[in-house]
């Protein structure tokens, strides 16, 4: 897989800098993502990691103005393509939605509107962002359907969602998301609702999905299998802050930030036998409980008086918000113990 | 979908008879209701009751007079009132009907457009100003009884604003063949009352749909699709919403057919089904009730099935399932 | 909220009805009172005055002083406002008496239905149809007609003619279906969820499970039907006396006194326009009440009536 530079390049598809978003609730400030700086190059897969809670779904709603919560703030700046989005208005933001960037949510059961049938649904996105009549449109529908693997497209244009599997229906979102040929698309959890087999599937399909129309991938997920399979760069977050990001392979093989062991060491590789699963000690917080200093200390095996301060994301390429050393992170790594990767 | 209509058919029928049978025991088995009495006159003499008794079957077993009085009604269709002696029921339904017809169907159209005009006005100004009053209104329109509405209605448009509206007439109902201007002026005012508290109860059921229906994952695709919120809000959101409307619509509808909009029809003058049910009622005419009643039944029944059709229509997963 | 002191008020105003008829204004609002006379500003007038077109009578106006004959005088010149806040009881009792029949009434029904379902199901479901296949005034006019004259006189139970148990009955009767249907459509989906099997695994018997299990969560449904349920019958009960088959004399109500007004529409609207805005700010506060009940316990809530 061809490694890009992560750098601020002017030829960024989209650039995330510093972006945070909370929401006052009756019990206090809720701050869902905390400083949020990512890059993504052209024909470039990032994938963003982390647990329930970790504000990575938030990040890229916000991206679209997807978030319509009227106690939410959001601060900090999304550029696309050069243009700064971040604070547009619904009119301004409506070419880019689903024309420039398409987005796939998270359940195929709920996301397409029941009531019409798919290829309607297509077609209005179409119509919507390019000049096509109504038969022409019908007919990219019915193209992208069986791109994306949906067998007897023609006639299945004119079904219902509800006469789809799960696996099918999510395809069907994805035939939807890429119909414009997206600059960037923005996949939410797109295979968490779906059994492995179907996962692989998809996953396979956005793989060459993304060769074909040569667009951007962002894949929000919880499983670093998908992450290890998909992603050419990654951005681990937690509690709303990213905590260590780089390079696929990097972080896979030397990853610095102790919620990344843990997540690494959650993933059973095959040919090693551990005892039990290893699993992160503690449980995710309370979004209202986010200590001053670094949120994973509390459930950090490492956690020094240091950590009382928060880390900021430091190195080049590959970075990581943690105060170990590089001296004590070779010294932990070297000793071999049951979740260490 | 076949052996689906005939069970409901099944149900409808039966629905019906038990309630010509329970309309039936009402009157004429409860303990201290004496129908020969109600017929005769309250100072009639023992013979002339049992003269009257003998006359009218009324000495005959319960189910006989029943079943006498169903055969009569439906077959024979020579059924004739206990009260105005020798006058056929029949024709007495099928002249008030019209009247109910055009009350009923003026309101609806009212009540359907405002109704659900309000209610999507409500929920795409949600939260701004415009959104409480109408609900409020709306509370407000359920809250007022009928004839009340009626009377201020009459009272302002005859009284104080006489000079204004004298034009409008105060009651009485004008047939469609006879002079169409006439007879919607007249309407007017009925359609009015009668379409205000309909109204209130749809555009709040419809705002709680639509906004119920703006917070689900579908719509979220919708807005990233890049539609503009209007079209989020019409074509996908109250489209999904109908659903509710309608089935409510339906049961109303075949509600007021049968009878239910008597109030406005007393107070306005019109001599429509619910008038007629009612001075029936009053009266003690057990024919006459008999045959309204079931008029209304069956409308209400019918109503009934075309709301679960409509349904299926509009709602492509419930065909699936049917 | 303004809604709860709004009913709170028009509920103590009629509560204290005999305090103001009797130290206030002096008057007794029940019999007809067609010689009576009225002190005003020092001057005598006579209640029922002469009218000034035509024949007849006609009984004065509201004088829009509180001590006496506050709105003025109905056809058989008695005092208005005195008669309201006397009818304003009977409505308010008949309305949230009939309620609270209604709702335990429909509430036994429909977690029986729902729970046992079976036979029991089909046949309180068929009961409910048949009852909600007629329009719902029809069938308290049908009642009401029948039973209003003679009573109830059934084995054990007896009801005087006149009584107020009547109307309170027939119209709880009539609403049971509306507030039965959707509890039994809510018992249907909780039988199905796993703590219920849960709890007839582990050998409870139904009346346990009815009372700990379902009741609690068909509690809150019926308690945010019941705000509305007192507002649709006070409305029905004044419909009824309006048509003078609801609330007999010598009781009055709000939709009796309404009727009462009825000739006198043009001269004298008071008589039956008052009635009206009580029932009209009654029932307005008890539906912002019940929406605000809706919403305090389950905001998501679909309160619609199931098939």
């Amino acid at each position: 897989m061809p490694m890009s530079v992560a750098t601020a390049t002017s030829d960024a598809v989209l650039r995330v800098r510093d972006l945070r978003v909370s929401f006052a609730t009756r019990q206090g400030l809720v701050r869902a993502v905390d400083g949020l700086t990512l890059d993504v190059a052209p024909k470039e897969v990032v994938g963003i990691v982390g647990e329930s809670g970790s504000g990575k779904s938030v990040a890229m709603y916000s991206v679209l103005g997807l978030v319509r919560d009227a106690n939410a703030q959001i601060t900090g700046s999304v550029e696309f393509e050069g243009r700064e989005i971040l604070g547009l208005s619904d009119k301004e933001m409506q070419p880019l939605r689903g024309g420039q960037i398409g987005m796939i949510f998270q359940d195929p059961m709920t996301a397409l509107t029941p009531v019409y049938a798919v290829g309607r649904q297509i077609v209005e996105q179409i119509r919507q962002h390019t000049d096509m009549t109504k038969a022409q449109a019908k007919e990219r529908a019915v193209e992208l359907l069986a791109e994306v693997g949906i067998p007897d497209a023609r006639r299945r244009v004119e079904s219902f969602p509800h006469e789809f599997s799960g696996g099918m229906r999510q395809r069907v979102v994805i035939a939807m998301a890429l119909s414009c040929n997206p600059r960037l698309l923005i996949a939410d959890e797109p295979t968490t609702a779906l059994d492995v087999t179907t996962q692989a599937q998809i996953l396979d399909l956005m793989g060459r999905l993304r060769d074909t129309h040569g667009s951007s991938i962002v894949i929000i997920t919880h499983d670093m299998g998908v992450i290890a399979e998909m992603a050419d760069r990654v951005t681990v977050m937690y509690a709303g802050r990213p905590v260590e990001s780089g390079p696929e392979v990097d972080i896979v093989r030397s990853p610095r930030h102790p919620y990344t062991w843990g997540l690494l060491g959650a993933v059973p590789r095959i040919g090693e036998r551990s005892e039990r699963l290893a699993t992160i000690p503690g449980n995710v917080m309370s979004p209202l409980d986010v200590p001053v200093g670094c949120a994973f200390a509390p459930r950090c095996e490492y956690a020094m008086p240091a950590c009382e301060a928060r880390p900021e994301m430091r190195g080049e390429g590959h970075q990581h918000a943690c105060w170990l050393s590089d001296e004590q992170r070779v010294a932990i790594r070297a000793t071999p113990t049951k979740d260490a990767p | 979908m076949f052996s689906f209509i005939i069970r409901r058919l099944v149900s409808a029928f039966f629905v019906m008879f038990s309630i010509s049978v329970m309309v039936f025991l009402i009157f004429f088995a409860t303990p201290g209701v004496n129908p020969a009495a109600r017929i005769a006159g309250r100072s009639a003499s023992p013979q002339v009751l049992a003269q009257v008794s003998a006359e009218f079957g009324l000495n005959r077993p319960l189910p006989i007079r029943y079943a006498l009085m169903m055969w009569h009604l439906f077959f024979k269709q020579d059924l004739t009132s206990y009260v105005n002696i020798g006058v056929k029921v029949i024709p007495q339904i099928t002249g008030a009907a019209p009247v109910t017809l055009s009350l009923i169907v003026g309101a609806a159209v009212i009540w359907l457009v405002v109704g659900v005009a309000l209610g999507v006005v409500a929920a795409a100004n949600r939260g701004k100003w415009i959104d409480p009053l109408i609900m409020f209104g709306g509370i407000a329109a359920v809250s007022i009884p009928v004839f009340w509405l009626g009377q201020v209605v009459s009272l302002l448009i005859q009284r104080k604003f006489h000079s204004v509206f004298s034009w409008l007439p105060g009651s009485g109902f004008v047939p469609l063949t006879q002079s169409p201007w006439q007879w919607a002026l007249h309407l007017l005012l009925p359609w009015l009352t009668l379409a205000t508290l309909y109204a209130g109860v749809y555009a709040r059921v419809l705002r709680a749909e639509l906004v119920n229906a703006m917070n689900e994952d579908y719509v979220r695709t919708a807005r990233a699709k890049g539609l503009s919120e209007r079209r989020i809000l019409i074509k996908h959101a109250l489209r999904c919403s109908l659903v509710a409307v309608v089935s409510l619509f339906g049961l109303d509808l075949g509600s007021l057919v049968g009878g239910g909009a008597l109030l406005t029809e007393v107070v306005f003058g019109l001599p429509g089904i619910g008038q007629l049910t009612y001075t029936s009622l009053l009266n003690l005419d057990l024919p006459v009730i008999m045959a309204c009643v079931m008029y209304g039944a069956f409308f209400i029944v019918l109503a009934s099935a075309i709301v679960d059709v409509l349904y299926a229509y509009l709602d492509p997963r419930v065909r699936v399932a049917k | 909220m303004i809604a709860l002191g709004v009913l709170v008020f028009i509920v103590t105003a009629c509560l204290l009805a005999p305090v103001y008829a009797n130290s206030i204004a002096h008057v007794n609002p029940f019999p007809a009172n067609v010689q009576g006379t009225i002190r005003l500003g020092g001057k005598t007038l006579s209640v029922l005055q002469p009218s000034s077109v035509g024949l007849g009578v006609t009984p004065i106006g509201p004088t829009w002083n509180f001590s006496t004959y506050f709105l003025g005088a109905d056809p058989q010149g008695r005092d208005v406002f005195a008669r309201l806040l006397y009818g304003g009881r009977v409505s308010l009792l008949i309305g949230f008496s009939s309620a609270i029949v209604c709702c335990a009434i429909a509430a036994l029904l429909g977690m029986a239905a729902g729970y046992f379902g079976g036979v029991m199901d089909w046949i309180v479901s068929r009961v409910f149809d048949i009852v909600w296949a007629f329009p719902v005034l029809l069938f308290a006019i049908c009642l009401s007609v029948i039973l209003l004259t003679s009573g109830i006189n059934i084995l054990f139970i007896h009801i005087a003619a006149g009584s107020l148990l009547l109307p309170i009955l027939i119209i709880a009767v009539v609403y049971v279906p509306y507030v039965g249907r959707p509890v039994r459509g809510i018992v249907l989906t909780l039988r199905e969820r796993e703590f219920i099997q849960a709890a007839i695994g582990s050998g409870a018997s139904d009346w346990r499970i009815l009372r700990k299990e379902i009741w609690p969560n068909v509690a809150p449904t019926v308690m945010v039907f019941f705000p509305m349920m007192v507002a649709f019958n006070m409305l029905t009960e004044s419909s009824l006396s309006f048509l003078s088959v609801g609330v007999q004399p010598p009781n009055a109500s709000w939709g009796t006194i309404s009727n009462d007004g009825l000739q006198l529409l043009y001269t004298r609207p008071w008589v039956s326009i008052a009635p009206g805005i009580l029932i009209v700010l009654t029932c307005a506060a008890l539906n912002v009440l019940g929406d605000g009940a809706r919403d305090a316990f389950d905001p998501k809530a679909k309160l619609r009536g199931g098939a």
